[in-house]
């Protein structure tokens, strides 16, 4: 599903240069549920904006599908995104002024999905995370892990190949961090990649394989028993 | 691109800070409040000075002797001449497109002593002999009776068509006016006719106390002889009397035996070069309304495109996160232009409809106090308005231009990371 070879990044801060990722090499099948570690300043953020087309590499190969990820307009990123792809946000980044159904629906919309099936589609992803009854309310009036239930649904009402998780427990207590991943598992059962983020350890063997991330080098890469979450919640 | 939930959002963006849109769009709707009244009060302006001209045919010059002011061919100069009567034909024979050649003569004046008898009633007015076509150069409505035709002018009669100023002065109420005899100068004139003419300038009381009486007749009751005292010449509507003139004036000074560069010995008002002086004052006014409504509307643009930049700032992180879910670039900068025309226009609108009813009110007062002088109508045509329309739409496109184009250069994950 997903194929990286010896992927190079640097920025450029000032006169100086900062070699964040130095030569990672990766792949994921389909189905797989992974979680990349490392400390700040390890690269994992970096690595999973490369992922997820939200930034471009120096150098090395990036296959997503089968297909090559290289020379992109913004308007072709756009597409593979939207395509391709669901993002869950530490911060949630669900838009203020639409509701949860409308946020839902927003990667439809860019689908150019037709109005009454978008909404239709939205709703039954709202159920799956369980918050049906809370369509119609603002993001204000939801708790963390309500919000980041709503970005789940949206990130997934795309059907997108994989889903990306910045650090998606990482403004939740560790009960609605428990709901939220018994959740990404359930996706996950499902039968969809799914890609996470995270410092925490708990949250990590959670995964099915963890990725160590140490200086813009892949350190450790092992497959692990899954603690299901369920059991916490 | 016209969608509901387009729609939805322009809304809910323009409604997020209502003062905020209100203070911005009044910079719009003041600007084409402007310019439309601006406008509106050039043409009131056009209005009242066209009536000023009224039937007048502009295309018009008139021409009169002067004394010499060079010697030639062997006559002094100060030496005094006259138009004579078969000048007129010999300006038709020579110079074409020539629609009108009127001789004209006159008696009393401005100030003048009385002239006009009836009775025991006496006046002062200004006579003319006149040929018939005089009534196409300066018209007057002969509101009972007739005007001058050429039998009169053949036969000589002492028939007289007079002014309702003069028949005010000279008759009771209501007493028969046709067929009357008033006395000019001791000369018996029948009246066959009376008129008006429609002036409201200041000169419209001395207008109306005229009395017009045959070219011929005049000159044998007043002993005129041969002579004219000036022209009213009128060209046909193709040509231009200002382009013909020199040729007139040219034959008469080889007729007269002036000197060809002798400017001075035949006078001349050209009212066509008036009237065109007046018609590129219209202009300049226009121009001039124009350059000030769009300085001011400009202002009100650059307030748009500055509330549209903080607006798209406010908006970096929602745009990073659409950009995210994947929407499209040119989505986003249609979206921001969409806002940006969209403020203008209703702006705009309403800056029109102000406009619209002070205009609206000034015209109802103007229809209640009765007539301003060189004040009539004003109005805006529906080709301003719409045009009008057209600068706010390009001005908002222009106004969301640049905010348009600053909300797709931040890249979607330095969008994301801004709080």
């Amino acid at each position: 599903m997903i194929e990286i070879k010896d992927l190079h990044k640097s920025y450029k801060m000032g006169s100086n240069s900062l070699h964040v990722l130095k030569g990672i090499n990766f792949t994921a099948e389909a189905g797989e549920l992974v979680a990349i570690m490392g400390s700040s300043g390890s690269g994992k953020s970096t690595l999973l904006n490369i992922l997820g087309i939200l930034d471009g590499a120096d150098s090395g190969e990036y296959t997503l599908d089968g297909v090559p990820i290289e020379d992109l307009t913004e308007t072709k990123a756009a597409q593979y995104r939207n395509k391709f792809l669901g993002f869950v946000f530490q911060s949630f980044n669900l838009i203020n002024y639409k509701s949860a159904l409308e946020n839902v629906a927003l990667p439809l919309y860019y689908q150019k999905v037709g109005r009454k099936e978008r909404q239709e589609k939205a709703l039954n992803y709202l159920d799956k995370v369980g918050l049906k009854e809370w369509a119609s309310h603002l993001p204000s009036e939801l708790s963390g892990g309500q919000k980041q239930r709503v970005a789940i649904a949206r990130a997934m009402a795309a059907e997108p190949k994989v889903l990306l998780a910045d650090e998606p427990t990482g403004a939740l207590d560790s009960t609605t961090s428990y709901e939220v991943m018994a959740l990404i598992q359930k996706i996950n059962d499902e039968g969809n990649t799914i890609l996470v983020v995270t410092h925490e350890e708990d949250i990590a063997h959670m995964c099915k394989r963890i990725v160590h991330l140490k200086d813009g080098v892949i350190v450790e890469d092992k497959k692990v028993k899954q603690v299901r979450a369920e059991q916490y919640v | 691109m016209f969608n509901k939930d387009r729609w939805r959002e322009i809304i809910e963006v323009l409604t997020s800070n209502v003062w905020r849109t209100v203070f911005t769009a009044f910079g719009v709707c003041w600007g084409i409040f402007i310019l439309i009244v601006l406008l509106a009060a050039g043409k009131g302006l056009e209005n009242g000075i066209r009536a000023d001209f009224g039937d007048i045919a502009t295309n018009t010059m008139f021409m009169w002797t002067r004394s010499t002011t060079k010697p030639y061919e062997g006559l002094p100069k100060g030496r005094s001449f006259e138009f004579k009567i078969n000048d007129v034909q010999a300006i038709r024979d020579n110079v074409p497109n020539l629609r009108f050649i009127s001789p004209r003569n006159r008696l009393g004046g401005f100030r003048g002593g009385s002239n006009v008898v009836r009775g025991i009633r006496t006046g002062a007015y200004n006579i003319y002999g006149d040929y018939p076509e005089i009534i196409n150069q300066d018209p007057m409505t002969v509101t009972s009776g007739r005007f001058i035709n050429y039998n009169d002018i053949n036969e000589k009669r002492k028939v007289a068509i007079i002014g309702r100023g003069v028949k005010n002065d000279l008759y009771e109420k209501g007493e028969e006016v046709l067929g009357s005899y008033i006395k000019i100068q001791g000369v018996n004139f029948m009246v066959v006719g009376t008129y008006k003419k429609n002036s409201n300038d200041g000169d419209g009381e001395e207008a109306q106390k005229e009395i017009y009486v045959p070219f011929t007749s005049f000159s044998q009751a007043f002993n005129r002889g041969e002579d004219v005292g000036w022209m009213a010449i009128t060209a046909h509507d193709g040509s231009s009397i200002s382009v013909l003139k020199e040729k007139i004036i040219g034959v008469m000074r080889q007729r007269h035996k002036v000197h060809p560069e002798d400017n001075r010995a035949i006078g001349h008002f050209d009212l066509y070069e008036q009237f065109n002086r007046v018609e590129s004052l219209f202009g300049a006014l226009k121009g001039v309304a124009y350059i000030v409504g769009i300085m001011v509307l400009l202002s009100g643009i650059i307030g748009v495109s500055n509330i549209m930049l903080i607006v798209v700032k406010e908006r970096t992180k929602e745009i990073g996160i659409r950009r995210a879910l994947g929407e499209q670039p040119w989505s986003i900068k249609l979206q921001i232009l969409m806002e940006s025309i969209f403020l203008t226009i209703i702006s705009g609108m309403t800056g029109i409809i102000f406009g619209s009813l002070v205009i609206y009110g000034i015209n109802s007062l103007l229809d209640s106090v009765g007539p301003v002088d060189m004040f009539i109508n004003p109005s805006v045509s529906v080709g301003v308005v719409s045009g009008a329309l057209l600068i706010l739409m390009v001005s908002g496109l222009l106004a969301g231009f640049i905010p348009a184009n600053s909300a797709i250069r931040v890249k979607p994950i330095e969008a994301l990371r801004t709080e």
